[in-house]
């Protein structure tokens, strides 16, 4: 079987601010990852490669020093790695994202057609989680998101259980697929040495613009329905009250509930009716 | 699938909210959009429509229309029956090709966030996710569409300015209920949905439904919410006790999820569930931003902390600088008396 992996380098968000003066992102310093879901969703494909035989492909749009990502990628067992760089593709929102990788992923399904594409929930970057729906749909493959279990998987069908706000659904899908992953589908191992070894001397392919027909018209910033017009700082809450409990607990406790009483943001009845639920 | 020409601009007219039905029940963003939506088609002057997609939804055309919809649209055809992306993808595109609305929204959820996507490339225009605020832009008139991203540190405001229509999600609990007009009428439209069950390759084998206290928490009215402040499980039982007396639901942070005190169907936040309760109550948790993010709309924040400087202490409206294993036990039983009384005041 051949797995496709899409994989995007990512700033650890966490370390992402915004700089009050000029409203710009600071990313100085912030160190790249692979995006979190991204990694699950490698490590179920190379499990399934294990079981069920066949080939790992990783594909990762974005600039060349995202082929640190994809070696790093590498090293957890994979077969083959492509980056699609060039700089014609930056600035391009999720919809000519989706455009530019499923266009590779049919050159790649010419040669040796593809059985399942993982991608993941969302980066944790941009956030949109719009990317994998939209790189289904033009590749006319069937969806399943928020994948969390992959209970069965045939020659002709995979069969996932998903995860909903109301509940657990379980789809069954024909292949060839895309799945979007959440990080309970799988625990990620450590890298084996050997296959730490073959990445470390492993090169990325890499494709830009000239590489495949691509329409220009479809990419970058002008090829891009949407466009970032602002960015600013979450609006902080206002603070509150910040009250010391370190000296008197039971006093401090009383005059809470008294205040949250008085001023009904607690009320006496769910007490009364035995609970809310 | 060919790209959709810019725009002429008054082709495109309406504010479409997509209502999400699924296994009986109507999720209520889909109500906070209609609130929302009411707001935008004033701005524009033009007129609002409720969208329903599904398997015998005659029960919620009386609602969409109570909460604001002009107009409503019905796709009624028993492959709806269960959601899929395909089947929703194609008769949510077909109207929108149709009767081309200028702007459509839909809640975040997990079925927004699915079949949106595949919508948006159906009809080659612009998708903005997740978004928290919505606004007109006076001149333009473009949907302003802001989200948070970078997992909470920054907001965007972002723009479709020459496709149609504009789409956009809507995140859960962020806008507001709008009020409900029992026996508003309206237009009804129903179309016909020609393709059948052999045109989809996805087939809905079986639905779990998830165990009650996690279904509630994002309808919860009072969260008792806990983090690794807490130390060890058994010392659950100090929250447990505080979410009784109150009748509130227990949830958690992603370091209490991780330290297996609490499933991850009980997490607030970015990677968990979004949260707008009347009360949140923060106890032995540090307020990391992705927590922020599933909890700031919170009507009413109390955080229990130790550490002064702890961020959550900065969103609460009553913060309380302490250790939690005397807090706690003070508040619960000074609620338990207070309230048995049935004396507020
Ligand atoms: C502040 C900000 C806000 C934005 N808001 C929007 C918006 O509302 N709408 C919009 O259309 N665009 C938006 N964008 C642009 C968007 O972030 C980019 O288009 C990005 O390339 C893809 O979207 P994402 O990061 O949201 O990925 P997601 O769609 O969340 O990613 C889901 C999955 O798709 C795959 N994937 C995504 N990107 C790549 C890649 N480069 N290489 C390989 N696999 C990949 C991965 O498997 C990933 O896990 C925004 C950008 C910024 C900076
Ligand atoms: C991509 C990504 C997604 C994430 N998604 C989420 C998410 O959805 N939800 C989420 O919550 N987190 C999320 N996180 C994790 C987040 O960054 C934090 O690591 C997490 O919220 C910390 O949990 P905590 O507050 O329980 O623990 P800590 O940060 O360890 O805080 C414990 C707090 O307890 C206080 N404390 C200790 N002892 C006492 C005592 N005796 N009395 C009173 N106070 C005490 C401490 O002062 C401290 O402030 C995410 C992270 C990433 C990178």
């Amino acid at each position: 079987m051949h797995f496709v992996v899409c994989l995007k380098q990512v700033p650890d968000t966490s370390e992402v601010r915004i700089d009050p003066n000029t409203n710009t992102l600071m990313r100085e310093g912030v160190p790249s990852i692979i995006n979190p879901y991204d990694a699950h969703g490698l490590e179920e494909a190379i499990r399934l490669k294990e079981k069920a035989g066949g080939k790992v492909t990783i594909v990762s749009m974005g600039p060349p020093q995202a082929k640190e990502a994809l070696k790093k990628a590498m090293s957890f067992g994979a077969d083959r790695a492509i980056l699609l760089s060039d700089r014609a593709f930056g600035g391009s929102d999720s919809l000519a994202t989706a455009y530019i990788i499923s266009t590779a992923l049919k050159k790649i399904h010419e040669t040796e057609p593809i059985d399942l594409v993982f991608a993941g929930k969302e980066a944790i970057d941009g956030d949109t989680a719009q990317t994998g729906p939209g790189i289904a749909q033009r590749l006319g493959f069937p969806q399943l998101t928020y994948a969390i279990k992959i209970k069965e998987l045939t020659d002709t069908s995979i069969t996932v259980e998903r995860k909903t706000e109301s509940g657990r659904q379980i789809v069954q899908a024909q292949l060839p697929a895309l799945i979007t992953v959440e990080k309970e589908l799988n625990d990620i191992r450590y890298a084996s040495l050997p296959n730490m070894m073959n990445a470390a001397a492993y090169e990325p392919e890499v494709w830009t613009v000239d590489s495949l027909p691509f329409d220009l018209k479809q990419m970058g910033l002008k090829g891009s329905p949407t466009s970032v017009s602002r960015i600013f700082a979450p609006p902080g809450r206002s603070g509150g009250e910040i009250m010391d409990g370190t000296k008197d607990p039971a006093g401090i406790a009383a005059s809470v509930v008294q205040k949250l009483l008085q001023q009904n943001v607690i009320m006496v009845h769910p007490l009364m009716k035995g609970g809310k639920h | 699938s060919q790209v959709k020409p810019v725009a002429g601009g008054d082709v495109w007219s309406g504010v479409w909210v997509i209502i999400e039905y699924n296994n009986g029940r109507v999720a209520p963003v889909s109500w906070e959009l209609l609130g929302e939506g009411r707001k935008l088609a004033n701005s524009l002057g033009c007129e609002l429509c409720g969208v329903i997609t599904g398997y015998q939804v005659d029960s919620v055309i009386p609602e969409a229309f109570a909460f604001g919809s002009e107009k409503v649209y019905v796709i009624d055809h028993e492959v709806l029956k269960d959601y899929r992306t395909e089947p929703y993808a194609e008769a949510i595109s077909g109207l929108v090709r149709k009767y081309q609305p200028e702007i459509i929204l839909m809640g975040a959820t997990s079925m927004g966030r699915d079949v949106f996507p595949a919508v948006a490339t159906k009809m080659q225009t612009g998708l903005t996710a997740d978004c928290t605020v919505l606004g007109i832009d006076p001149e333009t008139k473009l949907l302003q569409q802001t989200r948070p991203a970078f997992g909470g540190n920054i907001m965007a405001t972002i723009l479709c300015r020459s496709r149609r229509p504009q789409m956009a999600t809507v995140r859960p609990r962020v806008m507001e209920m709008p009020e409900k007009v029992e026996g508003r009428q309206g237009e009804l439209i129903r179309e016909e949905f020609t393709s059948n069950e052999s045109d989809f390759r996805t087939k809905v084998l079986e639905f779990i439904p998830a165990d009650a206290r996690s279904a509630f928490l994002d309808k919860a009215e009072i969260i008792v919410s806990v983090g690794l402040g807490l130390a060890a499980k058994r010392n659950l039982v100090l929250a447990e006790e505080l979410a009784e007396v109150l009748g509130g639901t227990l949830a958690g942070s992603r370091g209490a999820v991780e330290a297996g005190w609490l499933s991850h169907d009980q997490q607030v936040g970015q990677s968990g569930v979004t949260v707008r309760p009347k009360v949140y109550i923060a106890i032995g948790i540090s307020g990391a931003i992705q927590h922020l993010v599933g909890m700031e709309t919170s009507d009413f924040i109390i955080a229990i902390n130790n550490d002064p400087e702890a961020p959550i202490l900065k969103v609460a409206n009553y913060g309380i600088v302490g250790d939690l294993f005397q807090i706690v036990p003070a508040l619960t039983a000074e609620f338990k008396k207070r309230l048995q009384h049935g004396v507020a005041n």
